[in-house]
C-alpha cells in the first residue's frame, strides 16, 4: 500500500509545531499502524532526519501507552481497538491519513505525537486506591461478591488509561476515565471504606489538572479501546451527589 | 499505564484546587436541577397556552387567574411574583453554570485538531450552548411582547387573547418565524438536556439510558407541538 501521511511534528514543548507530509510506500495491509510508522521512521533515520516520536509499549492492546488521533478519531477508525492493534487493511491504497497527538491542556505535548499523561496518575493518586488489606489470592474467596457486581467492576477495570476519552471529548474531559476508576473500586466490598471520599477527591484532582466537565456527548465511549460504557458516569455522579456536602 | 517519570512540560500550570460546590460535577448538578425546574414551568405554561383553543373568555380568565393565585393568603399578584423570582433565579443559575463550564471546556483544549470529523455527538448535544443563547434572546423579546406589552401591536393587558391573535397575524410572519426557531431550539435543548439531567442526577443503567432517551424525545416533541400549535392556529385563521 502507498499512503500519504500528514503528521504533527513538534520538536519539544516550546516548539510551535506543524503538520508535515510524508509518502510511505510498500506497506503491507497486515502491518499494524505503529509498524507502518516504524517503516517511515527507518526511512527517516536512514535519510538523517529525526524520526517521529510516538508512545508505545506492549503493542498488544493492554498497556495503554499508544494512542494518536488518526483522521480526527482517537485510535483510528476501528471501534474498541488501540492504535497498536489497528491494521493497515482498514485503510485503502492511496489514502491520506492525518495523524495528531491527543489535544488537551492537561496533556501537554512532549514531542511530536507523545503527550504527558501524568495528570491521570495524579487523579489516581487522589483516590483511585483502596486501603483494605486484601490478603493473598485464596483470601479472595472469603469476601463474596455478587456475580453482576464482579462483572460490572471488571468491565470498568479494563480501562487502560490511554487518554482517548479526553482526546475525543469536545470538553477535554476525563470523566469516563475517572468514572471507570470510581465504578471499578466502588462496586466491590473492598472499595467501600473510601467510596465517599474517593469520588470527591478524584473530581477535585481532575478539575485541578484542567480537564473540562462532562456534557454526556458520548464521544469518549465511542472511541474507548475497551468500550467503557458511558453509564458509569451516572454512577460517578450519584456517588458525588451523595457525598457533595458530606 | 502512564509514566510519571517524564518531566512536566514547561508552561504546564500548577494544579489549582477549588471549592467542592464549584466542581464541574456540582455545577452540572445545578444545571440539572435548575433546568428541570424550567422544564416544569414550560409544561405548565404550555397547558395555559392551550386554553386559547377553548376561547377568548377562557384564555383571558386563565390569565387573570394567574394574578389571583395565592389570594387571599397573599396579596394579589404576590404569588405570581414569587414564581417569577424563582424562575429568574433558576435561569441565572443555569446560565452561570453553563458559562463557567463552557469556559473551562474551552481552556481544556487550547489547541484544536486540524482534522476533526464528528463521531458520536448528536446535533442536539452539540448545540446546547448556542441553542441556549437563542432561547434567552427569545425569552427577553417574549416578555416585552406578551407580558409587558411593549412590543405587541395591541399590548392590552386586560385582553391577552387579542394580543396573541395580533402577534401571529400572517403579515407578522417574522414574529412567528422567531417564535418557531426559539421553540425548536428549546425542543433540541431538551432532547439532549432531559436525558443529560437524568444522567447528572445519577441515572446509570444501560436499559434506563434507552428509556430516558426515549422519554426525553417524547417530552420534547410534545412540548414543541404544544407551543407551535398556538401561532400556527392564529396564522392559519383557526383562532381569531
Ligand atoms: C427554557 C429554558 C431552558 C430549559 C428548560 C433548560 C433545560 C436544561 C436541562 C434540563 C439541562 C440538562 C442539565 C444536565 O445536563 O444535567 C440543560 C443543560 C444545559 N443548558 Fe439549558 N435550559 C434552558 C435554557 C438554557 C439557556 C438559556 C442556556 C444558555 C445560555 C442553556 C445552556 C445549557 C447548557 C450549556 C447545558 C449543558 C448541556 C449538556 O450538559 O450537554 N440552557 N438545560
Ligand atoms: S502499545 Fe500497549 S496498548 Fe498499544
Amino acid at each position: 500500500m502507498d499512503l500519504k501521511l500528514r503528521v504533527w511534528r513538534q520538536k519539544g514543548a516550546g516548539d510551535k509545531g506543524r503538520m508535515v507530509t510524508y509518502q510511505v510506500t510498500g506497506i503491507s495491509p497486515d502491518a499494524s499502524f505503529l509498524e507502518m510508522l516504524d517503516v517511515l521512521n527507518e526511512k527517516l533515520i536512514l535519510d538523517g532526519d529525526d524520526p517521529i516520536a510516538f508512545d508505545h509499549d506492549c503493542r498488544e492492546g493492554i498497556c495503554g501507552m499508544c494512542g494518536m488521533m488518526i483522521n480526527g478519531v482517537a485510535h483510528g477508525p476501528e471501534r474498541a481497538t488501540t492504535t497498536c492493534q489497528l491494521h493497515m487493511r482498514h485503510f485503502a491504497d492511496g489514502d491520506t491519513i492525518d495523524i495528531e497527538p491527543w489535544r488537551a491542556a492537561a496533556f501537554p505535548v512532549v514531542k511530536d505525537l507523545v503527550v504527558d499523561r501524568s495528570a491521570f496518575d495524579r487523579v489516581i493518586q487522589a483516590g483511585g486506591y483502596i486501603t483494605a488489606p486484601t490478603g493473598a489470592a485464596p483470601d479472595a474467596h472469603a469476601t463474596p461478591v455478587p456475580k453482576a457486581d464482579a462483572d460490572a467492576a471488571f468491565e470498568a477495570a479494563t480501562c487502560i488509561g490511554c487518554g482517548a476519552c479526553v482526546a475525543a471529548c469536545p470538553n477535554g474531559s476525563s470523566m469516563l476515565f475517572t468514572a471507570a476508576k470510581v465504578a471499578h473500586l466502588g462496586l466491590l466490598p473492598q472499595g467501600q471504606p473510601e467510596r465517599g471520599t474517593r469520588v470527591v477527591e478524584m473530581i477535585e484532582a481532575q478539575d485541578a489538572e484542567g480537564f473540562g466537565g462532562c456534557t454526556n456527548a458520548g464521544e469518549c465511549t465511542a472511541v474507548c479501546p475497551k468500550g467503557i460504557p458511558l453509564s458509569l458516569i451516572g454512577r460517578l455522579n450519584a456517588d458525588y451527589r451523595a457525598n457533595l456536602l458530606a | 499505564m502512564n509514566t510519571t517519570a517524564r518531566p512536566k512540560a514547561p508552561g504546564a500550570k500548577v494544579p489549582k484546587r477549588r471549592s467542592r460546590t464549584r466542581s464541574t460535577v456540582a455545577l452540572k448538578l445545578l444545571m440539572a436541577v435548575t433546568g428541570l425546574l424550567l422544564v416544569a414551568f414550560l409544561f405548565a405554561h404550555m397547558a395555559g397556552n392551550l386554553k386559547i383553543f377553548v376561547g377568548a373568555e377562557s384564555f383571558d380568565h386563565y390569565a387573570h387567574w394567574l394574578r389571583d393565585l395565592g389570594t387571599p393568603l397573599l396579596p394579589e399578584t404576590w404569588f405570581l411574583w414569587i414564581q417569577r423570582l424563582g424562575l429568574l433565579a433558576a435561569v441565572a443559575g443555569h446560565i452561570a453554570a453553563a458559562t463557567i463550564l463552557a469556559r473551562r471546556a474551552r481552556r481544556a483544549r487550547p489547541v484544536r485538531y486540524a482534522h476533526r470529523p464528528r463521531v458520536q455527538g448528536s446535533y442536539a448535544a452539540r448545540t446546547m450552548r448556542w441553542g441556549g443563547v437563542i432561547v434567552v434572546l427569545f425569552v427577553i423579546y417574549h416578555i416585552l411582547d406578551l407580558t409587558t406589552g411593549h412590543l405587541n401591536p395591541i399590548g392590552d393587558k386586560q385582553h391577552p387573547y387579542a394580543n396573541v391573535v395580533a402577534d401571529f397575524a400572517p403579515e407578522r410572519w417574522y414574529v412567528t418565524l422567531f417564535y418557531v426557531v426559539a421553540v425548536v431550539a428549546v425542543g433540541l435543548h431538551l432532547r439532549h438536556g432531559l436525558w443529560s439531567a437524568a444522567r447528572t442526577l445519577g441515572q446509570r443503567t444501560v436499559a434506563g439510558e434507552r428509556l430516558v432517551k426515549a422519554a426525553a424525545l417524547v417530552l420534547s416533541v410534545v412540548l414543541v407541538a404544544g407551543y407551535l400549535s398556538v401561532p400556527f392556529a392564529v396564522t392559519t385563521g383557526l383562532v381569531k
